[in-house]
C-alpha cells in the first residue's frame, strides 16, 4: 500500500435515510441524533451516518459488521446501486454521485464489478454466457467475450461446466461463477458483498484461499463486506468496522486486534484466532544484540542491566549465532562460554507457527527480518501473553 | 319507488345519439382501420381450413410430443380432435380454433406490452386494475352493441369482443410475474451496467416467463368462452352450432358442439400446461 499515492475511492460524509421524510431525520442525524430516535420521531431509518474514508488503489478493503449496520447499504454506494442522501463519492477523482444515467451505466460496465451474496446469475444462461455478461455489457466481440469468459472459468477451477446451467451447479460452484463473472471484465474496483456468506465454512475457505492468491496477481481495488471477524483478519489490508451504521474504527487488521477502539470492538474480535493474525513481528520483544566478536562478560552484564532482561543475542559475521543467559553468564568465568544454540524465524510468521518452536525450547527465538538480521525475541512469557491478551481484555 | 333525481331520458338520449353520430360521421374510417384485422383473421381461418383434416391433427400432435417427449400427450389430444371431426364439427372446429388463436394474439400483443408498464410504473397499475375489473366482469353485450353499430355483425367485433374479454390474465400476470423476479438477479444485471430495456430482455422478461405463460394459457380459456357469444354476432364456429341447438331444440346438437367446445378447451390447455411445466424445470433456479 502506497500512502502517498491519489486515492483510488474517497467517500466524503454519506449519510443514507430510508423513509419518506429524509430531510428531516438527515437534520437530526448531522445533529448526532439516535437511531431510535430519529425512527421514532420521524418513522425514517438511518442505514448510514458520516462516513468517511479513504481507499488506496490495490488495497483489500474489508467493511465488517453485523446484519443491520448498514454494510451492505455502503457497498452499493460505490456503484451507486444506492443513493446517498448526502455527501460525495470520488471513484479516480471523478464524483460518482454527479454521474447522469448514460456515465454511470458506462462507469459499472467499465470501472467497477460486483460479486453477490447470493450469486445473482442468470439461471436460463449457461455458465460462459453468464461470465460473458460483463464483456456483453462492454459491447466485446463475441468470440471475444467467449475466449475470455472461457478464460476466467478456468482461472476459477471450473473448466468443463462452460455449457451448464446454474442450477446444476452447488453453491460453491455458483459463486466461482459470480466471481469470475465480476473479474473477466477487467474492472479495477471489485466490490464483494458477504460473497462467501452462504458457503460451507470449508467451501468458504477454499475461495479465501483463491481470492487472496489471485489478488495477488490481479491487483485490484477490493471493497469485501463480511460479518465474519476471522475472514476480515484473513483478507483485509484495513477493516472499517461498522456499527449502526457508524464507522467505529478503521484500521489494519493488527490494529483492531491489538487496540480495539471501544469494547464493542473488543467483543466482536473476541472469536479471532489471534495466533493466527498476529505475527512474530508484531509481539516480539527487543533483546541486546552483540557480536561475538570482542564480546566479554561485562558488556553482556551491562546490555541484560540496561534492557532490564536475562538474555542477549548473540551474531557471528552477522547471523544468529546463540543466546546467552544470565544464569549462564553467572556460571562461567570466561565471556563466551555459555551461548547456546537457539532457533529463529521470520518477522512475518503467525504465532500460530511460532508456538511449537518456543514449545520445543526453555531458551527465547530469535526473530530474523528479511535479510537474516536479528531484530528481536520471543520468550514464552511474551508470546503466551500476547496470544491471550484479548481474552483477559475482554473478560476483565 | 326511488326518487327521480334527475331527468335519465335526455340523459340517455344524448349518449344514443352521440353513438349515432360516431357510427355516421366515423363508421367508415373505423371499419377501414379493422380491415387489416379482418384480413388477418379470415387469412388465417382459410389457410387452417385449407389444411386436410389429418395435417392439422397431426401437427397439433407433433408439436404436444416435441412439448412432453412423451406420447401420452398427444395422443390424448389426437382422440380428442378426431373425436370433434367424427361427430361433424370438423369445420367448425376449426373457424372456433381460428378466432381463438386470433383473438389470443391480439390478446398477447395488446396485454404484455400493458402488462410490463404495469410492472414498472405504479401509475400505470393503479390505472389499469379497476379497467381490468370492469373488462372482465361488464357483461360482453353491453360493448357488443356499439361494436356492432360500428362495424356491423361479423369477425372484427366478435375477436374485439373476446380481446376485451381475454385480455385482463395476461396483462395481470405479465405484471405480476415481473415483479416476482429475484431482485438479486436484476440488481445483479444493472450492476454489470444494464440500462432499462437491456434489464427487461435479459433478466426480467425471460425469469418472468412461466408466470406469464400461465397467463397465456388462462388468455386462451377465456377467449374459447366466449365462442358462443361471438358466435351471435356472425362469428360462426362451434358456438354457432350451439346457438342452432338452441334454436331449432334439437339437445342432440348443443349438447355435442358443446361437448367439443370442452375437448377442445383440455386440448389447448394441456398443452399450454405442459410448455409452461418445461419452461419452469429448464428456468428454475432453487438449488438442486
Amino acid at each position: 500500500m502506497n500512502n502517498t499515492a491519489k486515492p483510488k475511492i474517497v467517500c466524503r460524509d454519506i449519510f443514507k435515510i430510508f423513509g419518506k421524510t429524509p430531510a428531516k431525520a438527515l437534520e437530526l442525524a448531522a445533529r448526532g441524533v439516535s437511531r431510535a430516535d430519529i425512527l421514532s420521531q420521524t418513522g425514517n431509518v438511518v442505514a448510514l451516518r458520516d462516513i468517511s474514508f479513504e481507499m488506496a488503489a490495490g488495497e483489500t478493503f474489508v467493511i465488517m459488521g453485523l446484519s443491520g449496520s448498514g454494510k451492505s447499504t455502503l457497498i452499493r454506494h460505490f456503484n451507486r446501486l444506492v443513493e446517498p442522501t448526502s455527501g460525495s463519492i470520488t471513484v479516480d477523482g471523478e464524483d460518482i454521485v454527479a454521474m447522469g444515467k448514460a456515465r454511470l451505466r458506462e462507469f459499472r460496465r467499465r470501472k467497477v464489478s460486483m460479486v453477490f451474496q447470493n450469486f445473482g446469475l442468470l439461471p436460463h444462461r449457461t455458465v460462459l454466457d453468464n461470465v460473458a455478461y460483463g464483456l456483453l455489457m462492454q459491447g466485446r466481440p463475441k468470440a471475444e467475450q467467449r475466449e475470455r469468459a472461457a478464460y476466467w472459468i478456468s482461472q476459477v477451477g471450473l473448466a468443463g461446466y462452460e455449457g451448464h446451467y446454474p442450477r446444476q451447479l452447488s453453491g460453491g460452484m455458483k459463486q466461482r461463477v459470480g466471481l469470475a463473472r465480476a473479474l473477466a471484465g477487467e474492472a479495477e474496483i471489485l466490490l464483494m458483498d458477504e460473497a462467501f456468506s452462504a458457503l460451507d465454512p470449508l467451501i468458504r475457505g477454499e475461495m479465501q484461499e483463491q481470492l487472496a492468491s489471485l489478488q495477488k496477481e490481479l491487483g485490484k481495488t477490493v471493497v469485501f463486506i463480511t460479518h465474519d471477524p476471522d475472514e476480515a483478519m484473513l483478507l483485509g489490508d484495513r477493516i472499517a468496522i461498522l456499527r449502526e451504521g457508524s464507522i467505529q474504527q478503521i484500521g489494519t487488521p493488527e490494529q483492531i486486534l491489538l487496540e480495539p477502539a471501544n469494547d464493542y470492538i473488543a467483543r466482536f474480535v473476541k472469536s479471532v484466532n489471534r495466533a493466527r493474525f498476529l505475527t512474530a513481528g508484531q509481539v516480539m520483544i527487543s533483546f541486546p544484540v552483540l557480536a561475538e566478536k570482542g564480546l566479554t562478560r561485562e558488556a553482556a552484564c551491562a546490555a541484560m542491566a540496561d534492557s532490564n532482561v536475562d538474555h542477549v543475542f548473540v551474531t557471528r559475521d552477522g547471523a544468529l549465532a546463540g543466546v546467552l543467559t544470565k544464569d549462564a553468564l553467572q556460571e562461567s568465568s570466561k565471556g563466551t562460554g555459555g551461548i547456546h544454540v537457539t532457533t529463529s524465524c521470520k518477522t512475518s510468521m503467525p504465532l500460530e507457527q511460532v508456538t511449537p518452536l518456543i514449545a520445543r525450547s526453555s531458551l527465547p527465538v530469535a526473530v530474523v527480518d528479511l535479510e537474516g538480521r536479528v531484530v528481536g525475541g520471543l520468550t514464552r512469557a511474551v508470546t503466551l501473553r500476547s496470544i491471550g491478551e484479548l481474552t483477559a481484555r475482554s473478560s476483565a | 319507488m326511488f326518487p327521480e333525481l334527475f331527468d335519465t331520458r335526455s340523459f340517455r338520449e344524448a349518449i344514443d345519439r352521440s353513438a349515432d353520430w360516431v357510427v355516421t360521421n366515423w363508421g367508415a374510417t373505423i371499419e377501414a382501420a379493422f380491415s387489416p384485422l379482418l384480413r388477418g383473421l379470415v387469412l388465417l381461418e382459410q389457410g387452417l381450413l385449407w389444411l386436410p383434416w389429418y395435417v392439422l391433427i397431426g401437427a397439433v400432435c407433433g408439436i404436444s410430443f416435441l412439448i412432453t417427449r412423451n406420447v401420452k400427450l398427444p395422443l390424448g389430444v389426437g382422440i380428442l380432435l378426431f373425436l370433434i371431426g367424427a361427430v361433424g364439427f370438423w369445420d367448425d372446429c376449426v373457424r372456433t380454433i381460428a378466432l381463438m388463436l386470433a383473438a389470443t394474439l391480439v390478446s398477447l400483443a395488446i396485454g404484455i406490452p400493458f402488462g410490463i408498464a404495469m410492472s414498472l410504473s405504479l401509475t400505470v397499475r393503479t390505472i389499469m386494475r379497476p379497467l381490468l375489473d370492469i373488462m372482465q366482469t361488464m357483461p360482453s353485450f353491453v360493448y357488443l352493441i356499439p361494436a356492432v353499430m360500428l362495424l356491423g355483425p361479423g369477425k372484427v367485433p366478435a375477436l374485439l369482443a373476446t380481446v376485451i374479454y381475454a385480455v385482463a390474465p395476461v396483462m395481470r400476470l405479465t405484471d405480476l410475474g415481473i415483479r416476482q423476479v429475484d431482485p438479486d438477479v436484476v440488481e445483479a444485471v444493472t450492476s454489470f451496467g444494464a440500462g432499462d430495456w437491456q434489464k427487461l430482455i435479459h433478466a426480467q422478461l425471460p425469469l418472468a416467463l412461466p408466470t406469464i405463460m400461465a397467463g397465456i394459457n388462462q388468455t386462451m380459456m377465456m377467449a374459447l368462452s366466449m365462442v358462443v357469444i361471438a358466435s351471435m354476432i356472425g362469428a360462426g364456429g362451434l358456438g354457432y352450432q350451439v346457438l342452432q341447438g338452441i334454436g331449432r331444440l334439437e339437445v342432440s346438437r348443443g349438447l355435442l358442439a358443446g361437448l367439443s367446445i370442452v375437448a377442445l378447451a383440455i386440448v389447448f390447455d394441456r398443452i399450454a400446461q405442459a410448455y409452461g411445466r418445461r419452461m419452469q424445470t429448464s428456468l428454475h433456479m432453487n438449488d438442486e
